[in-house]
């Protein structure tokens, strides 16, 4: 038992020193990790922001004068152009130069006085269907604030949408939980995968076969550098997502942390199941980006897994990616408990074990 | 010359030899973009389709339970009822349903317009996820918008005065995103086959020495850097094929473009992500970090910068600005262009420009790089 612990020391010591021993690998682990900390949160977002809003105005009156004025207050809406008719919205929806083009038809404010205003005409781009969904909405909220004539005002209204977890709905705020998954992820998976195909393509691993490691040894020294690297990389996000962006860490942080355990664990079955499979590091990259690949975009991270046909749904029930963002940002911003994701935990347990035999077998078969 | 011509063929040779006989590469050119395509062509979905959601009612009026049925016709719900908000609330933070509603008492009087103090119906949503916190209240408000003109048709009331927007989506009538993410998201398999494969397989060579060994042969820099640009040139190009006409034929999505200037703009997007692969793998000279710097300068900013689902023109300066610089970003505008709106000629000249710009200055970088090294 002594023996066994004093030569897994002794491996592992070796393994961190592969990982971050000499500066420049040590700066590709945290240098990107700053760079997508200050980038993402803003970058990716689906909100509509500082866009320019066309009007055609057909009419002139004092309603139209009224909603554009409310229009001009908008944040999503930094400019709003003035066109002076079809073929101007067309050539500025064409060339990209506004996402929407608002067209009030002639007569509007007058069927406004009377109580029974006509159809604002929303013209939005097919390239960018999305945002501009989402402008036309913002749209609908403003007009929503301004009286009709004839219309009852009954105290308060008969709605109201209460967003939990995040009121303002901060893009920024679902981000940041899933940046943790989303860097651990390809640096646990790369730390892993290149790690057992380098040694090949270099002729260490010999080596390690002839010394009195076996292979499962083999497999906790290549496992401890990639939860180390993922720890470290964790820890950065969240100091600086509560720190920098001030989003508080409503849930428990030890629990984080003791869920980050099998989550890094199943990257590493996945890695060491790659790199078992390939003969070099060209390979083991390329192989990795198979998997990381899909398994990224249909992690809920992109878009929600609730959109996904049925047959997918069932699939990423093998994707530890969407278990792992479910659990970070359960924990991050609802104060999630383990009851709450008992499910996806087992989910992670049952990845990492499968994956971590599988390629454990393989590489015993290989091997002889 | 003529000798400088059968070098340079039997380099081309070498270079397109070594593609076939790696398993990994033609993997990642012919495996990868069916493989993405599908998923970007059934997964990624941001029209939001069924939601779950929870119901909670303090009311036992006819009315409020009509509410309840209209949610439940409505084809954008899959309802479930609850008896307290505790258990809502639980449901809601396990992500078992994305939003609830709660019918309040105060139903009725809203109805017979008596003033009431708070609002008769409340809705929930999970906005731990925003972009379908939107959809839940925006399905939830147009359901109630429906049960509301009922009841008061019911009562002998006209429909209340309301604005009303007429809404039109040009070249993407139906709104669909899968018609303009799928013509963006050939930037990133073009980015991965590009940029990620040609910065591994050149930094091999340089790891390994031969290509030192090449160019003390005599080969020149010219010679060495158009053989390696080639054949993954030609092996990109497929890819790019393949990826298009998947889009249309597989996933019907319509191309509106001309087809030469679809073909233009993918081999100068190709050209430009080479040239990254290249100057990365020419500067560092080791695999393992090339592939680390590709991942980071080439494949992130083509995922988050390109404005294929995630829109430019909502990020800050500072974030845009940086966009200017990423290929990617040129070839997501194009391409959308191309398949939804057609030869938009403000749009592409812009597109190619930026486009011509990057391949001239990272492949000029690498050239120059590659002399430095050798003095």
């Amino acid at each position: 038992m002594n023996i066994t612990l004093i030569r897994l020391r002794a491996l592992i010591k070796k393994e961190l020193m592969v990982v971050l021993g000499d500066k420049q690998s040590l700066r590709l682990l945290i240098m990107p990790v700053l760079l997508q900390l200050l980038i993402f949160p803003f970058a990716a977002t689906l909100e509509v922001k500082n866009n320019t809003i066309a009007i055609v105005d057909e009419d002139g009156g004092p309603a139209t004068r009224e909603i554009i004025q409310r229009l001009t207050h908008t944040p999503a809406f930094e400019q709003v152009a003035m066109l002076d008719g079809e073929a101007s919205a067309r050539a500025a929806i064409d060339e990209q130069k506004a996402l929407i083009v608002l067209r009030f038809p002639a007569g509007f404010s007058q069927s406004a006085a009377l109580g029974r205003p006509r159809a604002i005409q929303a013209i939005s781009d097919g390239r960018r269907s999305n945002s501009g969904q989402i402008a036309i909405s913002y749209v609908q909220e403003i007009l929503g604030q301004i009286p009709i004539v004839g219309q009852p005002t009954p105290g308060a209204a008969l709605v109201t949408v209460r967003n939990w977890y995040n009121p303002n709905l901060d893009y920024y705020r679902f981000i940041l939980p899933s940046l943790v998954a989303l860097i651990v992820t390809f640096s646990a998976l790369i730390v892993t995968a290149l790690s057992v195909a380098r040694e090949r393509e270099q002729g260490t691993l010999d080596q390690l076969l002839v010394s009195p490691l076996v292979p499962w040894m083999i497999f906790v020294g290549k496992a401890t550098p990639a939860l180390i690297v993922a720890m470290i990389q964790a820890t950065i996000i969240l100091i600086g997502s509560v720190f920098g962006y001030g989003v508080e860490f409503q849930g428990s942080l030890w629990l984080l942390y003791a869920c980050i355990v099998p989550y890094v664990l199943s990257l590493v079955g996945i890695g060491l199941f790659i790199s078992t499979l390939c003969s070099t590091q060209q390979q083991a990259f390329l192989g990795m980006f198979l998997f990381v690949m899909p398994g990224i975009l249909l992690s809920g991270y992109m878009s929600p897994v609730h959109n996904m046909p049925p047959l997918l749904q069932t699939l990423t029930w093998a994707n530890p990616i969407r278990h792992f963002i479910v659990i970070a940002k359960g924990i991050y911003l609802k104060a999630a408990v383990p009851s709450d994701f008992s499910a996806n935990l087992l989910a992670l347990l049952c990845i990492a074990v499968v994956t971590g035999a599988a390629s454990l077998l393989l590489f015993q078969r290989r091997l002889s | 010359m003529r000798h400088a011509a059968v070098r340079f063929y039997s380099l081309c040779k070498k270079e397109t030899l070594q593609i076939i006989r790696d398993p990994s590469t033609l993997l990642i050119a012919f495996l990868f973009p069916v493989v993405l395509m599908f998923v970007f062509g059934s997964g990624i979905n941001l029209d939001s389709s069924v939601v779950e959601l929870g119901v909670l009612s303090h009311n036992d009026s006819p009315a409020a339970r009509r509410l309840v049925d209209t949610l439940r016709m409505s084809p954008n719900f899959s309802v479930s009822e609850a008896s307290s908000v505790q258990e809502l609330g639980d449901q809601l933070r396990a992500e078992k349903i994305q939003g609830f509603v709660v019918i309040g008492p105060t139903l009725e009087r809203y109805l017979a317009q008596t003033s009431i103090s708070s609002p008769a119906i409340e809705i929930v949503t999970d906005a731990a996820e925003p972009n379908t916190a939107n959809f839940v209240a925006s399905y939830a408000r147009g359901a109630l918008a429906v049960w509301q003109r009922e009841e008061r048709a019911q009562l002998g009331l006209g429909p209340l005065p309301s604005w009303s927007l007429e809404m039109r989506s040009w070249f993407n009538p139906s709104m669909t995103s899968r018609n303009f993410l799928l013509p963006g998201s050939v930037t990133i398999i073009m980015t991965v086959i590009g940029a990620l494969l040609t910065a591994l397989v050149v930094a091999r060579e340089w790891e390994r020495g031969t290509m030192e060994a090449l160019l003390a042969a005599g080969v020149s820099r010219w010679e060495l850097l158009g053989s390696k640009l080639l054949p993954y040139f030609a092996l990109g190009l497929v890819s790019f094929n393949i990826c298009v006409l998947l889009t249309c034929y597989v996933f019907d999505v319509p191309f509106r473009g001309s087809v030469w200037l679809l073909m233009g703009t993918g081999a100068t997007f190709l050209c430009s992500a080479l040239g990254i692969g290249l100057l990365l793998s020419t500067v560092l000279r080791n695999q393992y970090n090339a592939a680390q710097a590709a991942l980071n300068a080439a494949f992130l900013p083509a995922m988050m910068l390109s404005g294929f689902v995630f829109e430019v023109s909502s990020m800050p300066l500072p974030v845009r600005a940086v966009s200017t610089i990423v290929p990617a970003r040129y070839f997501v505008t194009a391409m959308q262009t191309l398949f939804q709106a057609g030869d938009v000629t403000a749009v592409l000249t812009r597109s190619l420009l930026g486009l011509s710009l990057a391949s001239a200055g990272f492949l000029g970088l690498t050239l120059l790089n590659t002399r430095r090294r050798l003095e």
